[in-house]
């Protein structure tokens, strides 16, 4: 009886579990959104100096190792496609596959998995740090609501900067692109990108911005939902930090693929 | 605020946590300006009865109201009024590690009022030199000492000039002389200030030194709330325990402690 019953509740503790989860952040993040825009009105304003140093080091820190991740991806994009279109003898198209590619998936997927990997994991490490110190607490009884001094500046500094870290990578990739590819399709670079930017539409680049804008939300939500679900001391930290980077990658690859496919419908 | 009513007043107040009982309906009231000693073996609940005092808990049953105010049903405004007017210094001082000491202080000081800087930097620094501490506003809290991290978290306690003051376990981890100098400096913050205090502590002596009332718990229940003198001629078998360091007789019941050990799932 029990080897039957075990597993059911297991797995009823973890289908309960991921439910409170999923409602806790969403909790976060109407939270965060109501402090954001009307804070000011209960005396829980979202200080534009927080939102500022969120956005610095989710975003300017970032944007050496994003321009070189990005670089690199666009690199490897057009070994890739070089090698497979040469097959048919449809190198020149290289320069259309590079560029939606980039913009509608690649740029928005690395720029949100490495901001996942720094500042969500960071995000988590310092509330639930803040939490087993009763630093939370603390912040709660001085009437300052944590999710309106931690969370809030951080979902939006990541809906401004993943975005914008976006859109670099986009472009740092086109390089990176034309820099391997065009004396390969005898071009120079220059007329490369200016090909690139004649075969792009706006809607490609939406597409990317779109997708960054929904992972900034998971990143924010998952790590600052772990951070403040933290108990059991240094060790509690250190598996949140590590659940939140793990977590938010799943769910960008996973969110990512449901996104493209109703939007190349 | 009339002075008859007390600051806070706690009625049938239950705790739980999951399936144990860790508070069984505790009525509690402290009045304005005494110092109040909670106090209690470990698991006695006191820290329990804390987190609910501060609104950091929900309470199952009961009321706990402070400074006239429901905060189980208060509003998000009631509630910030009430936490403005309350200083809390937690037991390990809980200073944002990413803030100045300085810095720390200020914190309620920018949140809540619409001081300029050049006022909020004297207050603070003011509040520094209140608890001893007056040139340190520049260092990082992890550069402190453990007793120089309990009078820079009372510093930002205090910073609103708040009417009630709590302390959680201020002589933990402690040597003698700093902790009889926090000692010092509680009665010298009521005597000043006219602030209210709780102080939650296990310290006999300085549980004795500071209290004007005391009030024993042990598990889950109030034992006695009396002043310093009557606990001490409390003939409770507990309090007197406590009071003389005796270990406690666990009684073994035969059938419990085999269940215990044979049981296969909690």
């Amino acid at each position: 009886m029990n080897a039957l019953v075990r597993p059911l509740e297991s797995l009823g503790r973890a289908t309960l579990g991921a439910f409170a989860g999923v409602g806790y952040a969403a909790a976060l993040l109407w939270e965060s959104l109501y402090f954001a825009a009307f804070g000011w009105r209960i005396g829980q304003p979202l200080r534009l100096r927080a939102v500022i140093e969120q956005m610095r080091q989710i975003g300017v820190d970032a944007l050496a190792i994003v321009a070189l991740l990005a670089l690199t991806i666009g690199v490897m994009l057009g070994i890739q496609f070089i090698a497979a279109l040469s097959e048919f003898g449809a190198q020149s198209q290289v320069v259309v596959a590079v560029a939606k590619s980039v913009t509608r998936e690649f740029g928005a997927l690395i720029t949100a998995i490495l901001v996942a990997g720094r500042s969500g994991s960071a995000l988590a490490a310092r509330i639930g740090s803040m939490n087993v110190s009763q630093e939370v607490d603390a912040l709660a009884t001085m009437g300052i609501e944590p999710v309106r001094y931690l969370a809030a500046p951080a979902l939006i500094a990541m809906l401004i900067m993943l975005p914008v870290l976006t859109v670099l990578a986009d472009a740092v990739a086109i390089v990176g692109a034309a820099l391997y590819s065009s004396p390969a399709l005898n071009v120079t670079p220059t007329a490369y990108i200016l090909q690139t930017l004649s075969l792009l539409t706006p809607g490609d680049v939406w597409q990317g911005i779109a997708k960054s804008a929904v992972f900034a939300v998971l990143i924010t939500l998952i790590g600052v939902s772990t951070g403040f679900s933290v108990s059991g001391g240094a060790e509690g930290v250190g598996r949140a930090t590590t659940r939140a980077v793990v977590l938010s990658i799943c769910w960008i690859i996973v969110v990512d693929m449901v996104f493209s496919f109703f939007l190349n419908r | 605020m009339n002075a008859t009513v007390p600051l806070i007043e706690v009625e049938q107040l239950e705790a739980w946590y999951g399936r144990r009982r860790i508070l069984n309906g505790v009525d509690f009231t402290v009045n304005a300006g005494e110092i109040r000693v909670i106090m209690g073996g470990s698991g006695s609940g006191k820290s329990t009865l804390l987190r609910h005092l501060l609104g950091l808990h929900k309470p199952r049953s009961g009321w706990v109201r402070l400074l006239g105010v429901d905060i189980a049903r208060a509003g998000e405004r009631q509630m910030l009024d009430v936490r403005r007017q309350i200083g809390v210094s937690f037991q390990g001082g809980a200073l944002l590690t990413s803030l100045s000491v300085g810095d720390n202080v200020a914190l309620p000081l920018r949140e809540h009022t619409n001081l300029d800087e050049a006022t909020i930097r004297i207050m603070s620094r003011l509040k520094l030199e209140v608890v001893n501490l007056g040139g340190f506003q520049d260092l990082m809290p992890a550069q402190l000492s453990g007793g120089m991290i309990k009078r820079a978290a009372l510093a930002r306690a205090i910073a609103m000039d708040p009417k009630l003051l709590f302390f959680d376990e201020p002589s933990a981890g402690l040597d003698p002389v700093v902790s009889a100098e926090l000692d010092e400096l509680i009665l010298r913050l009521r005597d000043a200030l006219r602030m209210t205090i709780v102080v939650v502590t296990h310290e006999l002596e300085s549980a004795f030194k500071i209290a004007d009332t005391i009030t024993v718990l042990d598990q889950g229940d109030i034992l006695m709330t009396g002043t310093v003198d009557a606990v001490r001629q409390c003939d409770n078998e507990r309090i007197q325990d406590l009071l003389n360091r005796r270990p406690r007789e666990i009684q073994v019941d035969a059938d419990a402690y085999l269940k215990r050990l044979t049981e296969e799932a909690a």
